[in-house]
């Protein structure tokens, strides 16, 4: 009834305005986005990074120079133009297409460095941002206009009739479109790709500054958090458009821009991002070519095929494997607690890394939604046991529900190959987390779950150090050669064949779907019980406990030990979650470790420590 | 051969846009026939494949395996029902070994290791496969004796290579292990797309006397190829496509004489003056040249094209 009540006392007209002035933003976000896939055929994860570089350049201009507005933009422009080109030199040209995931994966490298290197020079906490604009307001019907919402859309409207004169009236603009159409024929004719590559990513990084400065100037403050829900409306506009199509990448800006404002009038604020990721997730199902695309045109499929490395992975002798299973069953006798508490940590995280590297590794579906494993399992096994369901019952319980709810959830993602994949279960992981944000009633909301109940099995107490490591390690074991005996079965090879080559394994009767479902079922179990154990040693978990930064860090793991590798996936998790602990100096700047690891992995050995399995 | 043909499509149509690729075309074979296809580049024959073998979607007609109708299946159900086909560039799976490509190929005859059970089948496969119950390991080393034996028929191109990935293969090999697997499946039709493609003379004459003896087990085989002189000693029928439609059908002999079929592969008489430039067609001309070198048993392949789309 509330609905209904809102439905007809909303002012439309408002609404309207603020949604085409936030939606303007999007577009100038979703230009760069569109751009960069049409010619590199990549999404670019450090673009919400660009424009959170671009609004603290504008901060740096506008409050601590004083310079006049129309100065910062161009200063502002002018400096992300820079770190854009300087991301394809530094993260995307050495690459050299090797395979087609890696360019993706490295961007999500080079967005945690600059990221953290803003965190590092402006603190973590969100500034104020003014310019001295004035105040007056126009009354446009029952809403009113004022010169922020003008100087925005000027903005937009200006560097989209420049991008537009650069693409159909320069050389070099038609260089890019012949680009974006084919790469190698335009290669052949003499187009230097690099410089266009270099030219694209650097408008698109001006074009994401200007959207920072703009956003800053819209709410009068700036956000170093923001760069991740920034790239996602890009990247939602783009979906919307149709990812490589530049005026379908502005109305879908604008579209989006639109149903978050009506939304957030029919429904509250804090239901904001959801709007994205519904809409996301409909287009991927339903238009995954964009709102404007023709019917029936034959669009080729981005992204299909292998992405792992066509390599075989490093053996590991049987007695170096004993070996070091006994060294770590007898670390607690060191008596170090620090360093065993650590390596239960790792040993957790190592956990997730396996569910991750069947999924990802195995059966080939590039996850950045696995944290939404682990908060299932977390949540479902912590709310049991807060209502006196014993702690071991709630960690299997845990496993079931983050198996088949995980599945269930990640369905519809299974006909999506490659890139969508990604974004899929990108938005699946980021849903889980908004459904869990807002459903008080069941979740507790944002106040999240707490006096869970520590560690015990049906009696006895698992919470000491040394308990707790070696339950951890003996769950890591177990489930280590549970995976190891399903890689060997048909599972494996079956798996395997869906990764290689999708059409060929429906060729011999393999129905890919369902065995996509056995290993995300398996997978989630594994995670779930992760997620779970990870509750109850805390005692206390929230809707932002198992998050996107969470996810991408297991996926580093993934890769670093060779995607699919079982073994690997432990080294990797040992590796990233133990050391920098050890290195306390680097420990503070952990994100930048995470960002490097990432890029120079994937530059100098993608197929991981051991190798893909 | 029996008198119901085992396969029967009717009435096949499939539009790109404004191009149809595939026109109203009509094929059947019978148990034990060998039929092949042949046309110029672009006429539609990996198109008729594709629907055929539920890798694509029709937009008319109706295909019956058996008298069952089994128009738009999915490829997987396809492959349940006992429809095999290859690649016409190959899709082998890279990572792969020759032997778990070809274990691939027995997955739908896996009855012990899968599970039809509903509601609760995932759970089950994943459990068997855990367990390994003696059933399913038997099952296991029994498929694995036969992708074997599979494997020896290509002789000693595949046997000393079976625990390599298949990425590591020579191309005529990975066609060959695309063979194998497709022969794994047990399958009551064969579908083989252009199998000779980019093989040289002797790779192409080895090819063609395996092809011969799954001919002789009395094997149903649809074949396309441009090497004509296979198709002229293997089959019992040919068809001939050009732009869609099927321009002439019969005995070998008989399509390869059609004046349509030649006209087809030589030029069109309505596109760009395919017509040489000398007056009389039947001497010196391109068609005139072309029968007589149909006609001659040379004994290299004569190749119309190489490799279509």
């Amino acid at each position: 009834m509330e609905f209904i009540s809102n439905l007809v006392s909303m002012p439309w007209l408002d609404y309207s305005i603020s949604g085409l002035v936030i939606g303007s933003i999007y577009a100038l976000m979703a230009i760069g986005l569109a751009l960069i896939f049409g010619v590199a055929n990549l999404i670019n994860f450090a673009h919400g990074a660009v424009f959170t570089v671009g609004s603290y350049i504008g901060w740096t201009c506008l409050v601590a120079l004083h310079l006049p507005l129309g100065v910062s933009i161009v200063l502002v422009a002018l400096g992300t133009g820079i770190v854009g080109a300087l991301i394809e030199w530094l993260a995307i040209r050495p690459l050299n297409r090797q395979s087609r995931i890696a360019p993706l994966l490295s961007t999500i490298g080079v967005g945690l460095i600059l990221d953290q290197v803003i965190h590092i020079v402006f603190s973590p906490t969100p500034r104020a941002l003014s310019a001295n604009i004035p105040n007056w307001r126009i009354q446009v019907g029952n809403g009113t206009i004022g010169p922020i919402d003008i100087t925005i859309a000027l903005t937009a409207i200006l560097s989209a009739g420049l991008l537009y004169l650069f693409l159909y009236k320069t050389k070099l603009g038609m260089a890019v479109r012949a680009t974006a159409q084919d790469d190698d024929a335009a290669k052949q004719m003499g187009v230097n790709i690099n410089r266009v590559n270099m030219t694209v990513f650097g408008i698109a990084g001006a074009l994401g500054g200007i959207a920072g400065l703009l956003v800053g100037l819209y709410f009068n403050s700036i956000d170093p958090n923001a760069s991740f829900q920034m790239m996602l409306k890009g990247m939602v506009a783009i979906v919307i458009g149709g990812m490589a199509n530049v005026p379908g990448a502005i109305g879908g800006g604008l579209i989006l821009g639109l149903i978050e404002s009506y939304g957030i009038g029919l429904f509250g604020a804090s239901y904001r991002n959801l709007f994205a990721f519904a809409v996301l997730l409909i287009m991927l199902l339903f238009r995954p070519n964009g709102l404007f695309a023709r019917k029936g045109e034959r669009h080729a499929e981005p992204m299909t095929g292998t992405f792992v490395s066509q390599s075989k992975p490093v053996r590991i002798p049987k007695q170096l494997i004993l070996a070091l299973v006994v060294v770590a069953l007898l670390l607690p006798m060191a008596n170090q607690p620090y360093i065993t508490q650590i390596m239960t940590n790792a040993y957790l995280y190592g956990l997730a890394a396996l569910a991750l590297t069947l999924v990802s590794g195995t059966v080939g579906l590039v996850s950045i939604g696995h944290a939404a494993l682990l908060a299932l399992g977390a949540y479902a096994s912590a709310l049991a046991t807060t209502k006196g369901l014993p702690v071991g019952l709630g960690l299997i319980f845990g496993g079931l529900f983050a198996g088949i709810v995980g599945t269930v959830l990640a369905y519809p993602a299974f006909r999506l190959r490659g890139h969508y994949v990604a974004i899929g279960t990108l938005a699946l992981g980021e849903i889980v987390a908004l459904v869990i944000l807002n459903w008080t009633p069941v979740t507790n909301g944002a106040l999240g779950v707490f006096a869970i109940p520590p560690l015990e099995l049906f009696g006895v107490p698992l919470y000491g150090t040394n308990q707790s490591y070696w339950f951890v390690l003996g769950l890591l074991l177990v489930f280590c050669g549970l995976q190891v005996r399903l890689l060997n079965s048909h599972l494996g090879r079956t798996w395997r064949a869906i990764r290689e080559d999708t059409v060929a394994a429906e060729t011999y009767g393999i129905s890919s779907n369902y065995y996509k479902g056995l290993a995300f079922g398996f997978a989630g179990f594994t995670a779930g019980i992760a997620g779970a154990v990870t509750a109850h040693q805390w005692s206390f978990i929230n809707y932002d406990s198992f998050n996107l930064q969470f996810s991408v860090l297991i996926l580093t793991m993934v890769l670093l030990g060779g995607m699919g590798n079982v073994s690997g996936a432990v080294l990797g998790a040992i590796v990233i979650a133990a050391l920098p602990e050890f290195f306390r100096a680097v420990a503070e700047y952990r994100m930048l470790f995470y960002g490097a690891a990432l890029i120079i992995l994937i530059r100098f050995r993608p197929q991981g420590l051991l190798g893909s399995g | 051969m029996s008198d119901q043909p085992i396969l029967t499509a009717t009435g096949i149509t499939r539009r790109f846009g404004g191009i149809t690729a595939v026109d109203q075309v009509n094929l059947h074979v019978h148990e034990g026939e060998f039929l092949s296809v042949i046309g110029p580049n672009g006429a539609g024959k990996t198109t008729l494949f594709n629907l055929i073998s539920g890798q694509d979607r029709m937009n008319g007609g109706t295909v019956t395996l058996d008298g069952r109708d089994i128009t738009n299946m999915r490829p997987h159900k396809m492959a349940e029902i006992g429809v095999a086909r290859t690649f016409q560039h190959g899709r082998v799976f890279g990572n792969l070994t020759v032997m778990d490509n070809v274990l691939v190929g027995c997955h739908t005859r896996m009855k012990a290791a899968r599970s039809s059970v509903p509601v609760v089948a995932p759970v089950l496969e994943i459990l068997k496969a855990l367990i390994r119950p003696a059933s399913v390991r038997a099952e296991e080393e029994a498929m694995r004796a036969e992708a074997r034996e599979i494997i020896a028929t290509f002789g000693e191109r595949l046997t000393p290579r079976i625990d390599n990935p298949t990425y590591s293969l020579s191309y005529a090999n990975r066609r060959r292990v695309e063979i194998a697997r497709a022969l794994a499946l047990h399958p009551r039709i064969l579908i083989l797309d252009e199998p000779t493609a980019g093989m040289n003379e002797s790779e192409t004459a080895e090819m063609q006397e395996i092809i011969a003896g799954l001919k002789a087990e009395g094997r149903t085989i649809l074949l396309i190829e441009h090497k004509l002189n296979m198709v002229m000693q293997l089959s019992d029928r040919v068809m001939a496509m050009d732009n869609g439609r099927v321009i002439s059908e019969g005995k070998p002999y008989e399509v390869r004489n059609d004046p349509k079929v030649i006209e087809a592969y030589l030029g069109h008489s309505t596109i760009g003056g395919g017509r040489p430039a000398s007056g009389d067609p039947d001497e010196g001309s391109a068609v005139g040249v072309a029968r007589t070198r149909c006609d001659a048993p040379v004994a290299g392949q004569f190749t119309l094209a190489g490799g279509s789309q």
